[in-house]
This record gives structure tokens, C-alpha cells and sequence, in this order.
């Protein structure tokens, strides 16, 4: 025994994803012409739960890699653990994903260090081969597995940008919060409130988008939207609930806290 | 010392009107000070140094206010107290600051209302809630609209005008509530289309054109509150708990208006039954006043304004052509009626630049559509690259500042509200040539910088011997073995990791470019910038080299020499050679503008190093001297909140009395010898990031 490669296994049941566009489509002939696909938009607009709704559909594993910025090459590829007197080869995720011919999923791509994307490269063009040095392994992809990564084009610092080397690898695919309608649909769906309660919450987050780069950095996010109809469904007043999971959960300016809650107030 | 004491006997009318001549010398009006003394002998003496200390506090500002100030002293005490008098100056030279002179002594003489304001707080003021209103606003609309204190509560479409106070309802809470109603029902006003009908034309025929105006002011209120409740439907049970009932002569429009299809048009047609059967409107604060004449104007204005920047932005795009090789590109536009528009140049998907989408959205909320005429893209002679104005190369006054900062008054221990105008350009680059000669001139030296700060670079380390890592760490590995072999506990500690040690600092260097640098000073700051950038760059920190001059707090120059991220390349070397001596340093104003932009910076560690001459100064005695220093202290105070450390180097040999306090007693360096700047900057620069 000298390799551990964890077992990865299909998404069993299907995630609630609500298409915005022609997406899904765009997603499938990606797949199937086995290119990479990048991901932007900003936080909380439902990339994640794209990624996932995709691999059930596909019918493939997916792994799924918070990316930090002490994210190393080794995180993703793998180490040697010893165990007894022996060494044991145990991959990392990417590896993994690699072997199982899964979807492999980096998320906010931006924050790893800028070495990782030296492992990347291979796999992300017609060469489709991963470079596992400390094993002098070369491991070809099967057709099934697929590169996906994301980030946030919102942040905009020189540190934290994507380069051009990378990026033009990718089919990219642009995500932003849903239309209103859409939007209130999701919240209903995913929250379990009424349509009238998530059409106020959708009104909330659309003021709160006018407020980006006015004070706040990011509006409420459809994912803030959804937190606050779970907290309403879970019996506490929408009020409360948009205070808590949307107002408190933007800013800890006092000022703007005091906008969001006037816009609270003016909404419910 | 006791109360009843010789020296704290009043002073005699003589005595207050030797120590008012003092204070109030410069005041143009010579009026005499005898009258001012005689109304101050009977107070006590505590009272009497008050106000003379606050006569002198103002007189600084403009003697005027100083003279203003003894003059309703009395009063101004008997009304406020102790406690208020101070608060009731400061709000008078708030308002010199913010609108001139004669709104300040307006404010100074309506002590009543100061006190009304104190005693009750009941109402709430404009500049307390403006930027809580402004946000609000913002929130709303999504297209900026300005705020302003004004007589009534009116809007031109793109200012919301409200009244300087409110004081309609009992709580201050209330009144700060009813501001943000107010203002919601103005900014109805432009999102529901009040001035899309001709409102003059159509009550050209009534009788009483102001009156008119009440009515509709009222009429469009009902309606635009209905609006308002549809879509925030808590800001409409606010409006309406705030207002009260409607009127009871209302009731018979409140149907129709109410109506989502309601337009401007309904409320206009009811105009001349209400003017006939109903003699004066209900008085409601809220409701505000209309000027259609203004509204429409700045509405014609700014439609006027957008057009050409969508056309622009339209013609640019067919410019730019499509996919097809010959022959004019074909621009297809469908327009969502949120104003968002869809482009397509020969079939293909374009966006729009934001300005042209924002144009487009804001057209849309002046017109209900855009018309055809709007997306027709700007003929071939008309159209420019852009209709924005780059800031020309010599420096006016009459430009538009790029920042505003407050700046602090030590007489009032408070800030003056966005006080220095600050423009920030490049400096005119110089001859290039002089940088290389400056570098064959010490080359030596700056081989030995260089070798000297390498070392000093931060590199990742690997750490032996750790629990978890990526690699094995072989030796740990072999003396787990033996001990294993020979009975003893191996330790788990058997891997290696590697950790990034950065050094994560960012420096920003603030260079004076005051007069007074002129000559040898100059030079030897353009040779200690290049030993600076040479060192920086063999160090690899990210820093950025700013100038700063200035005349007066309306004119603060901010060089850009070389910013965060730019290469040091030709176009930096020549800059630094172009730096010159110019004009005043008023050096509050240029922290706090660097600040913000070091303080922008994703990094750990952050510096902000000043190379001077001498303490700050500015034309004109105000920001000589003391004034100076204490906002410099302020403002590097500012600094030190946001994580930033500051060091002085200085040729000025009297510095240490004053930048001990500016800087603190460790964090500044005299050199007594301008020649000695250049060499021992870089050694300051290592002693300072040392880790």
C-alpha cells in the first residue's frame, strides 16, 4: 500500500438551481468538448450551487476546493504521510478528482498563491495532464474530469487579479444576481416564504445594491436574501430577520447601519 | 486661590476694554469696544474669561464673528449657560465655514432658536441627518441626487432641497424620520415623473398661479405617497403616521389618485376644482413646495447631457465596428424598461460602459422610454473620443477639487468640515538625464545599498520538524527511525513546511516641494529619492513617492512622482528629476490625502515617511505656527488609527521642539547637513521596516 486516493462519489440528489440564462447549456458543451470553465460574478449569486447542480447532472464526483492564500501545491496535489516505517502517497484533491475523472471545483481562485496555478496550466489545456513532481508521476486526465474555477471580478485590488496566462485558458462564464422576478422565485424556493415576503426581500437587496461602492462593497447577495426567508420561516418577524441576516450582515459601519436599517423599515 | 481673591475680582469696564482692543483689533469696522466692555463688567469673571476666550477663538476665524460674539454675549449666556455658549460659537463658525459670513451671523443672532434647539432637541437639524438622508436617497434611487439645505423642501430633479430644521413633530427622532420621509416623497418626484407633463403651461390659465402650485404640491403628494406604498410599503405606513390624516377636502381625489396608473396628468386635471371649491391648501411641512420652471429646466439640461453621452457611447461602439469587413456596422438596440439596453453590433452582444448605462437608465426614469432619437448613435462630426474634461497641465483654482479634507482648528478643538481642496497631478517629468548622472555620481554607494538590502529581502523559509507539512523532513524521519529502533518514543514531528516570510510593507514617501526647498535642499531630495528607489527595488516593498505643495487651503497640490504598483521606470526617473521647488506647506492636508491612499493598501505593515524642510506653513498666518503643527499632530493621529506609522526626516535644526509633538519623541530624524540625506536615507529606511 503505498497510495490513499479518497473515494469520491456522484451528487445523489438534485440541487435546487433556479437557470438564469442559457447557462446550463453553455456548462454542457464546455463539458462536453472537455474544456475549463471560470466562473465570475459576484459573492453569493449562486456559482457554487451552479458547480453542484452541474455535477449532478453530468452525473460526475465533484470536489470542491476553498481556495486560501495559504493554499499550496501540495494542498492540492498531495504529501506522503508515514505511516509505521513506511511512506504513503495520499492525494490531494485535485489528484483525486484527477483520478476519479470528477469535477474539480476551485473556488475564489484569486486568494491561492500564485504557484498553484503552475498545476493548473497542464490541466487546462489539450494537454489535459497533471504533474505530480514528488512522485514523478504524470497522470492523464480521463475525459470525464473537468476544471472549474471562480472568482470575484468585485475586488478589485492589483494583488488579487487573475492572469491573463490563466484566464485565457478558460471558457468564462459571467454570473450576476438573478432579475427580480427570478430572484423571488429562488428566495420562495429556497427560503420557504411567500411570495410576497420575497418580493420585499428582493426589493431590500436591490436597494442595497444601489448602495455598492457608496459605502458598502457588496450589496446583499441572493444568498443574504435567502438566509433572511429562512430565518422567517423559522418564525421571526421579517423585520427581524432582514436586520439580522442582511443589515448586520453587510457592514459594521455605524452610519451605513443606520441606512440599512431606515431601508429595513422603509421595505417591511 | 478663592473666588472672592484680587485675582478673581471682575475686571473693570477699562481692563475688558484693553483685553477686547487686543482681540478685536483687526476688525474692519473700528467700532468702538467701550459698549461691549460695559455689557460684559457685571458678569462674573469666570463668565468674563469665557467669553473673552471664545472672542478670541472666533476672532481668529474673522474678527467680525469675534466682535459678533462679545456683542450678544450677555444674552447668548443668560439663554444657554456656560456649556451652550461654547457650543452656540462653534455652530457660528461652522456656519462661516460651510456658507460665509452672513449666514454665520444670522445663526449667531437667532440665539433663540439655539436655544430651542438645545433645550428641547426636539427638532432636527439638515447637517445631522444629511448624510443619513443622503445614503437613504441613494439607496432609493440609484441615481445620485444631491442634497442641500434650503428655505422649503423642494427638488430641481437633480438637488433635493430641505429645509435647515425641522421641529414639526414633538421628538428629535421623529423630525430626523420625517427628513427621510421628506426627502422620499421628493425623490417620488422625480422617480414618478411629477415634471414630465408641462406643469407651467398647464396652469397658465388658473387664477392664482401660487396657490396652483400648493395644490398640485398637495395633489402630487396623495399621489406619489399611493406609489410609495406600493413598492416600500413600510416607508408609506411611516409617511403616512408621520403626516397625520389627510385633510378632509381632500377625500374626493384620493381615489384616483391612489391608482397605480396615476400620472402627474391626473393631479393636474384636478387642479381647477380644487382651487374653485376649496379656498387655501392644507399646510403640510412635508409636502414641500413645487418649482416647475426650475425642474424642468435642469431636467431638460440633464436629458440634454445624457443623450450625448449614450450617443457618444452608441457611435463609439459602431466605430469600433462589428464582425463584418466592409461597409458600416449594424447596430441593433432593444431597450429592457429599466432603462438596461441591450446592443448588438452585427448580431453580436456588446456592453455598454457604465456611464452610457447609467445615462441610459436615468433617461429612462426622465422620459418613461427612450426615444429613438436618443439611440441613434452621434454622426461621424460630432462625435469625440469622450466629453470628459482631463485636467489640463497648468493648475487653476476654478478646477473641481479631486478630494475634500477636514482639516482641525486647535482654537475650537474641532474639525473645519472639508476645509482643503485637494488636486492631485503628475509631476511635469524632467530631464531623465539626471538620474543617470546622480546614479554614476554614487554608484559605488548604491552598489553597497543594494547588496546590503537584498539580504534584508524576505524569502519563504522551510520549517523543520513540524507536525503536518508537504514535504518529509528527512532528518526528523531518520532520528524517528533510531529512536524507534532503540526503544524510545519517536516524536511525531516528522515534516517540513514551507512559510512565506513577508515582509507585506508598504512605505509612501511624502516629499516637500514648498519654496523654501528651492536650490541645494531640492537637490539633495531628488538624490536621496533615486538612492531610495534603488534600495526599494532591490527590497522589492511596494512604496510610492508623492510631492505636496500648495497656496491656501482652496489650492493643495498633491504631485504624483512615482504611485503604488508603477514601475520604477524612465517615466518615474524623469518625474523625480522634474521635482521643483514651489510654493506652501500645509502638510495636514497632504497626510490625510496619503494616508488614504496608503491606507488602501492590502498589506501588513504600513509607513509614511516625510522628508521636510521645515514645520508646516501655508500663505497667509493662519496655518503658521501653531495652527499648523497641532493639525499636522491631528492628522498623523488619523494615521496612526488606521494602522499607519509615520517618521519625519528633517534638515530643519530647529524641528525637535516642534516634531516631538507632531511625531512623537522616537519617530524622527534631524540631519544637520543637507549633503547627508542622500546617504543615510536608505539607512533610515532599513532601521525603520527592520524585522
Amino acid at each position: 500500500m503505498d497510495l490513499l486516493s479518497p473515494q469520491l462519489a456522484s451528487v445523489a440528489d438534485e440541487p435546487y438551481y433556479q437557470p438564469v440564462g442559457d447557462e446550463v447549456g453553455l456548462f454542457e458543451a464546455a463539458a462536453a468538448r472537455r474544456l475549463p470553465v471560470l466562473l465570475k460574478g459576484p459573492t453569493g449569486c449562486g456559482k457554487t450551487r451552479f458547480v453542484e447542480y452541474m455535477a449532478w447532472k453530468l452525473k460526475r464526483p465533484l470536489v470542491t476546493v476553498a481556495c486560501h492564500d495559504d493554499l499550496t501545491t501540495a494542498d492540492l496535489l498531495g504529501r506522503y504521510l508515514i505511516i509505521g516505517d513506511e511512506t504513503v502517497w495520499m492525494d490531494g484533491p485535485l489528484t483525486a478528482a484527477v483520478r476519479a475523472g470528477a469535477i474539480c471545483y476551485l473556488d475564489e481562485i484569486v486568494e491561492a498563491r500564485k504557484d498553484t496555478t503552475v498545476v493548473i496550466h497542464p490541466l487546462a489545456d489539450s494537454r489535459r495532464v497533471l504533474t505530480i513532481d514528488k512522485r514523478g508521476e504524470l497522470l492523464p486526465a480521463p475525459d470525464d474530469f473537468m476544471l472549474v474555477i471562480s472568482y470575484n471580478p468585485g475586488y478589485q485590488s492589483i494583488l488579487k487579479e487573475i492572469k491573463p496566462s490563466t484566464r485565457q485558458r478558460f471558457v468564462a462564464m459571467e454570473f450576476d444576481y438573478p432579475a427580480p422576478e427570478l430572484e423571488a422565485r429562488i428566495v420562495v424556493a429556497e427560503g420557504g416564504v411567500d411570495a410576497v415576503i420575497a418580493r420585499k426581500l428582493v426589493k431590500l437587496g436591490e436597494l442595497t445594491r444601489n448602495l455598492k461602492g457608496q459605502g458598502l462593497d457588496e450589496g446583499a447577495s441572493t444568498r443574504l436574501l435567502v438566509h433572511a426567508a429562512q430565518i422567517v420561516s423559522a418564525g421571526r418577524t421579517p423585520t427581524e430577520a432582514a436586520t439580522a441576516a442582511i443589515a448586520r450582515a453587510l457592514t459594521d459601519d455605524p452610519d451605513m447601519t443606520q441606512t440599512l436599517d431606515d431601508l429595513v423599515r422603509a421595505v417591511f | 486661590m478663592t473666588l472672592s481673591g484680587p485675582s478673581f475680582r471682575k475686571l473693570f469696564e477699562h481692563e475688558l476694554e484693553e483685553r477686547l482692543d487686543q482681540l478685536l483689533f483687526a476688525s474692519p469696522s473700528h467700532r468702538s469696544v467701550g459698549r461691549l466692555a460695559a455689557a460684559l463688567e457685571p458678569l462674573p469673571r469666570l463668565r468674563q474669561e469665557l467669553v473673552l476666550r471664545w472672542a478670541g477663538v472666533a476672532a481668529q476665524t474673522y474678527a467680525e464673528i469675534g466682535y459678533q460674539v462679545v456683542a450678544l454675549a450677555p444674552r447668548a449666556l443668560e439663554l444657554l449657560g456656560d456649556e451652550g455658549f461654547a457650543a452656540w460659537v462653534l455652530a457660528g463658525l461652522d456656519s462661516y465655514d460651510r456658507e460665509g459670513l452672513r449666514p454665520a451671523m444670522e445663526r449667531l443672532r437667532d440665539i433663540d432658536a439655539f436655544a430651542a434647539e438645545r433645550s428641547g432637541t426636539a427638532s432636527a437639524r439638515f447637517t445631522e441627518v444629511e448624510g443619513r438622508v443622503a445614503r437613504f436617497v441613494q439607496g432609493l434611487s440609484g441615481r445620485p441626487l444631491a442634497l442641500r439645505a434650503g428655505k422649503t423642501a423642494w427638488t430641481d430633479t437633480d438637488t433635493i432641497f430641505l429645509p435647515e430644521q425641522l421641529a414639526t413633530l414633538r421628538h428629535a427622532d421623529d423630525n430626523r424620520r420625517l427628513y427621510l420621509a421628506t426627502a422620499a416623497l421628493l425623490w417620488a418626484q422625480t422617480r414618478y415623473g411629477t415634471f414630465n407633463a408641462d406643469i407651467d403651461a398647464a396652469i397658465t390659465s388658473l387664477p392664482d398661479r401660487q396657490r396652483a402650485l400648493q395644490w398640485l404640491a398637495v395633489l402630487e403628494a396623495v399621489r406619489l405617497e399611493a406609489r410609495i406604498a406600493d413598492e416600500l410599503p413600510g416607508l408609506g405606513v411611516e409617511m403616512a403616521a408621520l403626516r397625520g390624516p389627510w385633510p378632509e377636502e381632500l377625500g374626493s381625489a384620493m381615489a384616483r389618485l391612489g391608482r397605480a396608473s396615476a400620472t402627474v396628468e391626473d393631479s393636474i386635471s384636478l387642479l381647477p376644482d380644487f382651487l374653485a371649491s376649496h379656498g387655501v391648501p392644507p399646510g403640510l411641512t412635508f409636502v414641500g413646495t413645487l418649482d416647475p420652471t426650475a425642474a424642468r429646466r435642469v431636467r431638460a439640461e440633464r436629458i440634454a447631457k445624457e443623450t450625448i453621452v449614450l450617443r457618444n457611447a452608441l457611435a463609439a461602439l459602431k466605430a469600433a465596428g462589428g464582425s463584418r469587413q466592409s461597409g458600416e456596422a449594424v447596430l441593433d438596440i432593444v431597450s429592457g424598461e429599466d432603462g438596461a439596453l441591450e446592443v448588438r453590433v452585427d448580431g453580436e452582444l456588446v456592453a455598454l460602459p457604465p456611464d452610457a448605462q447609467g445615462a441610459a437608465q436615468s433617461l429612462v426614469q426622465d422620459l418613461g422610454e427612450l426615444p429613438p432619437e436618443v439611440l441613434s448613435p452621434a454622426g461621424p462630426g460630432g462625435w469625440l473620443p469622450t466629453d470628459k474634461q482631463g485636467p489640463g497641465p497648468e493648475l487653476h483654482n476654478d478646477r473641481e477639487a479631486n478630494c475634500r479634507y477636514d482639516e482641525w482648528d486647535y482654537h475650537r478643538s474641532a474639525y473645519r468640515k472639508g476645509w482643503c481642496h485637494v488636486y492631485e497631478a503628475e509631476v511635469k517629468p524632467g530631464d531623465a538625464g539626471y538620474v543617470n548622472e546622480v546614479g554614476q555620481r554614487y554608484c559605488a554607494l548604491i552598489g553597497q545599498i543594494r547588496r546590503r538590502f537584498e539580504a534584508v529581502r524576505g524569502e519563504d523559509r522551510v520549517l523543520g520538524r513540524q507536525p503536518e507539512g508537504e514535504e518529509i523532513d528527512l532528518d526528523a524521519q531518520v532520528d524517528a527511525h533510531i529512536d524507534r529502533r532503540s526503544g524510545a518514543e519517536p516524536s511525531p514531528r516528522l515534516f517540513c513546511r514551507r512559510i512565506r516570510n513577508e515582509r507585506s510593507m508598504a512605505a509612501m514617501f511624502m516629499v516637500d516641494m514648498s519654496g523654501s526647498t528651492k536650490g541645494w535642499v531640492n537637490d539633495a531630495e531628488r538624490e536621496a529619492l533615486i538612492m531610495l528607489c534603488e534600495a526599494l527595488e532591490a527590497l522589492g516593498d511596494d512604496y510610492a513617492i508623492y510631492g505636496f505643495s500648495g497656496w491656501t487651503r482652496t489650492r493643495c497640490d498633491i504631485y504624483r512622482i512615482k504611485a503604488f504598483g508603477e514601475r520604477y521606470d524612465e517615466a518615474v526617473r524623469s518625474r523625480i528629476a522634474g521635482i521643483e521647488a514651489r510654493d506652501y506647506t500645509r502638510m495636514g492636508v497632504a497626510i490625510r490625502h496619503l494616508t488614504k491612499l496608503l491606507a488602501a493598501r492590502p498589506v501588513r505593515h504600513k509607513l509614511l515617511v516625510t522628508l521636510s524642510d521645515g514645520r508646516p506653513d501655508d500663505f497667509g498666518d493662519e496655518y503658521r505656527g501653531t495652527y499648523g503643527i497641532e493639525d499636522t499632530r491631528q492628522a498623523l493621529q488619523e494615521a496612526r488609527r488606521q494602522g499607519i506609522r509615520s517618521y519625519c526626516v528633517t534638515i530643519d535644526r530647529h524641528g525637535p521642539d516642534y516634531l516631538k509633538r507632531m511625531y512623537g519623541p522616537a519617530a524622527y530624524t534631524v540631519l544637520d547637513e543637507v549633503g547627508k540625506l542622500p546617504v543615510k536615507i536608505a539607512d533610515i529606511y532599513r532601521r525603520l521596516t527592520a524585522q
